[in-house]
């Protein structure tokens, strides 16, 4: 097979981070390979370079031969190269059909080809099975298929090379096979595909050949027939990785976080909860399973006291709890937010600032009005000390820690005061292996400490070795929790579809 | 070109943003001194001279200062917890109106009280007021989302109005030959001068030992913590349980009694009695003086001295050579657009493509 893209010595440096180190790379036509590294091993710069979005120090790229100008995303476009990010480019006022043509019609044409346009859609989407209606609102598509819409914009501009980036984390299990049908069927017609991602199972199944990325720096190349998953994660993480196994379940205690008939209002476009009524007892981990966007976020805030209720009661040890944060840290809930750097830390203000940002007012750290800095600092050291995050000073600003070690210190800083009821939106969310399987651990220690812990997680993978229980959410709505062995993959991937399964 | 965020931010390079936008201001004076068609040497050696050189221009820049400091300081506290207050203009006439309210001469007498009463009295009186004026935009916000921009921009235009009217009428100084000006304090309650012929009052001293107050509160104290966070990120502040609109409250009444105090200090420093023409946009300048200090207390005291220089010598320049007064207008203006472009080349690069 001709090859149809080469990388030749990329380099990049930011600073005194290099962040690609002489990568040289070739795809062939009819084949999909797979970018493998932990979050900040390379992967985007190399494809931001490639598409034009960041210029090269070194190295040169070549496009079915011709070399390809650096730092013009339109000569990429034109090259063929398409690209679908991880977080959608969408007008979500704007039909389908209107967004594939956005910025591919000049825009001093007097009457655009609406009539050809239409029909030259519908013939992509039949031939790879990207099933979309054209003149849908794509604010009212589902994720899946606001997808196959990036997708089927990158084929109707010609693109020959797709880049995927990240491309099943939003989707169903079934939803991640029609996906890999469509590969297949782009691969059958001497399309080639770039697929980022750091899962390794979906890898093996869709790749011809995988490269690995660390630190900046290409450390493997391999066929995926050879490789085993384990070779794969430790070519990745540069050591060997022990997951945690997760013990027997515990004794199950009392219920601690009771939730009943709770509605709330959907606003600014995010799904409402609809009667949703759950217990979470001492000892278990319940976790709340979906696709994003279908009410975890306002669950996510109902039980971090920043969302009231429309209707229904939220008890924690059977007081009822309302919307305000203070409450909810004072009744020993522990509450760890989906995006850490946004909400639960402060990047400007200074580590051990941060440790204590939710006690501050308590009297340890507290004399007569003054912040007791001595007691903070020594109350963050503690907490980077236990749990191992790695930072320079405590005086530096949090935002200059990476995303697991802020992770690290926000878990450290709820599960230092011995929680009853722990809240994790999605702890470990683009964390490298190594993070996932310490946050995991303190986890799997806080259920055996006791604490009731809810879960909310899109990874299944997570969900399945840390649960107890499992529910599922869908519009709103929450099926019943179901122990975890008494869910299948498939049961899930339909009630994540919102097809009650039985 | 492009602006790409840097990877490392100094912090060394953050503390010279300032030096780098007074050098460019002053670079970009040039062709406007030239363009009036005087030596430019000569030009800068005056502006200086003007402002520092000898007792007389030193004390005249550092009583220009004095309300510099306090609407700088003012700007800095609530710019801090993005509170974006642009009403110190309006606050500070509320504060001098107050003072003269308590501390003046109505009757002929004013109020029968102990001046070591009355003068703390004048003080809270004119901080209250410069208080109470910001607590509406703040409750606006708060309550109801209003931009405070917005709202404190308009209240500078009711307050000197309102002042108007009373200077022509309840407050309206009967002796005064008919000018629209309030009556003067009491001469017990004017600050004291620090030297026998100069008009350099204790005010100064007073705004130093402020700005190191509010160093320390913001630096060291619960509330302090409390705007410092946020400022920097209300939904994380908000999250971990601060009592958001609450610290948004209390830095705003901060804010305003601070340009409250300016005024009060104007009227008890200086002129002893309220004109519609006493401030020359201090309130406005305090903003230029907190971005240049980059919202640092002490860093204002610096700031306000450099700004207050800089109007007090090109003053003094203009009556030896041939420069419009107005120079020194264009060079504040500068001075913040500089320093604007300057805090921002610290955190981003340029990238010329």
């Amino acid at each position: 097979m001709p090859t149809v893209l080469r990388l030749t010595g990329i380099t990049k440096r930011f600073g005194d981070l290099l962040a690609n180190d002489v990568i040289s790379l070739s795809l062939d036509q009819g084949e999909v390979l797979a970018l493998l590294g932990e979050n900040g091993a390379g992967k985007s710069t190399l494809v931001s370079i490639l598409f034009g979005h960041y210029v090269a120090d070194a190295g040169s790229i070549e496009v079915f031969g011709q070399p390809l100008p650096p730092g013009q995303p339109r000569a990429a476009l034109a090259a063929g190269i398409g690209m679908v990010h991880q977080h959608f480019s969408l007008a979500d006022n704007l039909s389908v059909l209107d967004n594939v043509l956005l910025g591919s019609e000049p825009l001093t044409a007097f009457k655009s080809e609406r009539g050809t346009a239409r029909s030259r859609l519908g013939q992509l989407s039949a031939r790879f099975g990207l099933k979309v209606e054209p003149d849908a609102r794509v604010g009212d598509l589902s994720v899946g298929e606001k997808q196959r819409v990036e997708i089927l914009k990158a084929l109707y501009r010609g693109a020959r090379i797709l880049i995927l980036d990240e491309p099943t984390a939003v989707l169903t299990p079934q939803e991640v096979q029609a996906l890999f049908a469509t590969l297949r069927q782009m691969l059958a017609e001497g399309l080639s595909v770039i697929f980022i991602s750091h899962k390794l199972d979906e890898v093996l199944q869709v790749a011809h050949r995988v490269a690995v990325l660390r630190a900046g720096k290409l450390v493997a190349q391999a066929v995926t027939s050879t490789v085993t998953k384990a070779e794969l994660a430790t070519m990745m993480v540069g050591r060997e990785v022990t997951l945690p196994h997760r013990q027997e379940d515990g004794q199950r205690g009392e219920a601690r976080l009771v939730l009943n008939g709770i509605s709330t209002e959907a606003h600014h476009g995010r799904a409402g909860l609809r009667q949703l009524s759950l217990e979470v007892h001492a000892g278990e981990i319940v976790a709340i399973a979906g696709v994003a966007g279908n009410g975890q976020d306002a669950l996510a805030d109902l039980l971090c006291g920043l969302l009231l209720a429309s209707s229904g009661t939220v008890r924690v040890d059977g007081r009822v709890m309302g919307a305000e944060p203070r409450t909810w840290v004072q009744a020993a809930v522990g509450r760890v937010p989906e995006d850490r750097q946004g909400v639960g830390a402060i990047g400007d203000l200074k580590v051990w600032e941060n440790a204590v940002l939710e006690r501050y007012p308590e009297r340890r750290f507290n004399r007569a009005g003054m912040v007791n800095r001595q007691a903070a600092r020594k109350h963050a050291g503690a907490l980077v000390e236990r749990f191992d995050v790695r930072l320079a000073s405590l005086e530096a600003p949090i935002r200059s820690l990476s995303g697991g070690n802020v992770q690290k210190l926000l878990l450290g800083r709820v599960l230092s005061e011995q929680p009853r009821v722990l809240v994790v939106n999605q702890p470990t969310w683009g964390l490298d292996v190594g993070a996932v399987a310490f946050i995991h651990g303190e986890l799997l220690a806080a259920r055996r400490a006791g604490a009731a812990i809810v879960l909310i997680s899109e990874d299944l993978d997570e969900v399945f070795a840390l649960a107890n229980r499992i529910a599922v959410m869908h519009a709103g709505h929450l099926t019943q929790p179901r122990q975890a062995a008494h869910w299948s993959v498939a049961d899930i991937g339909l009630a994540m579809a919102g097809t009650q399964a039985h | 070109m492009q602006l790409i965020e840097r990877t490392h931010s100094s912090p060394v390079r953050l503390l010279l943003a300032p030096l780098w936008a007074m050098a460019v201001t002053l670079l970009l004076a040039m062709p406007l001194i030239l363009w009036a068609g005087a030596p430019l040497g000569r030009a800068f050696i005056e502006l200086f001279r003007g402002a520092f050189g000898g007792m007389l221009p030193a004390t005249e820049t550092l009583t220009r200062a004095t309300p510099l400091i306090l609407t700088g300081l003012a700007a800095a506290v609530a710019f801090r917890a993005r509170l974006y207050n642009i009403g110190a203009e309006g606050q500070l006439y509320m504060g001098a109106l107050a003072a003269v309210l308590v501390g003046g001469l109505h009757g002929g007498t004013g109020f029968e009280l102990s001046p070591y009463l009355l003068f703390p009295l004048m003080l809270l009186a004119g901080m209250l007021a410069g208080a109470v004026l910001l607590l509406g935009p703040a409750l606006l916000k708060t309550r109801f989302g209003v931009d405070e921009v917005v709202t404190t921009l308009l209240t500078n235009f009711i307050a000197l109005l309102g002042v108007s009217l009373l200077l022509d009428g309840a407050m309206k100084d009967p002796l005064s030959m008919g000018w629209p000006q309030s009556v003067a304090l009491r001469p017990e309650m004017e600050l004291g001068k620090v030297f026998e012929q100069y008009r350099l009052h204790n005010g100064f001293f007073i705004a130093l030992a402020v700005a190191a107050v509010i160093a320390f509160i913001v630096a060291r104290t619960r509330f302090g913590f409390e705007t410092r966070a946020v400022g920097a990120n209300a939904t994380a502040a908000r999250f971990a349980g601060m009592p958001v609109n609450a610290v948004m409250l209390k830095t705003a009444l901060l804010s305003g009694a601070l340009a409250g105090l300016a005024g009060v200090f104007e009227v008890g420093g200086r002129t002893s009695y309220v004109t519609l023409d006493m401030s020359p946009g201090y309130g406005y300048t305090g903003i230029v003086v907190a971005t240049l200090a980059l919202l640092n207390p002490l860093g204002v005291v610096l700031a306000a001295i450099f700004i207050a220089g800089v109007l007090v010598g090109a003053d003094s320049m203009s009556r030896v050579i041939a420069v419009p007064t107005y120079i020194a207008d264009v060079i504040v203006a500068l001075a913040l657009l500089s320093m604007l472009v300057t805090t921002m080349l610290s955190r981003y690069r340029i990238q010329w493509r």
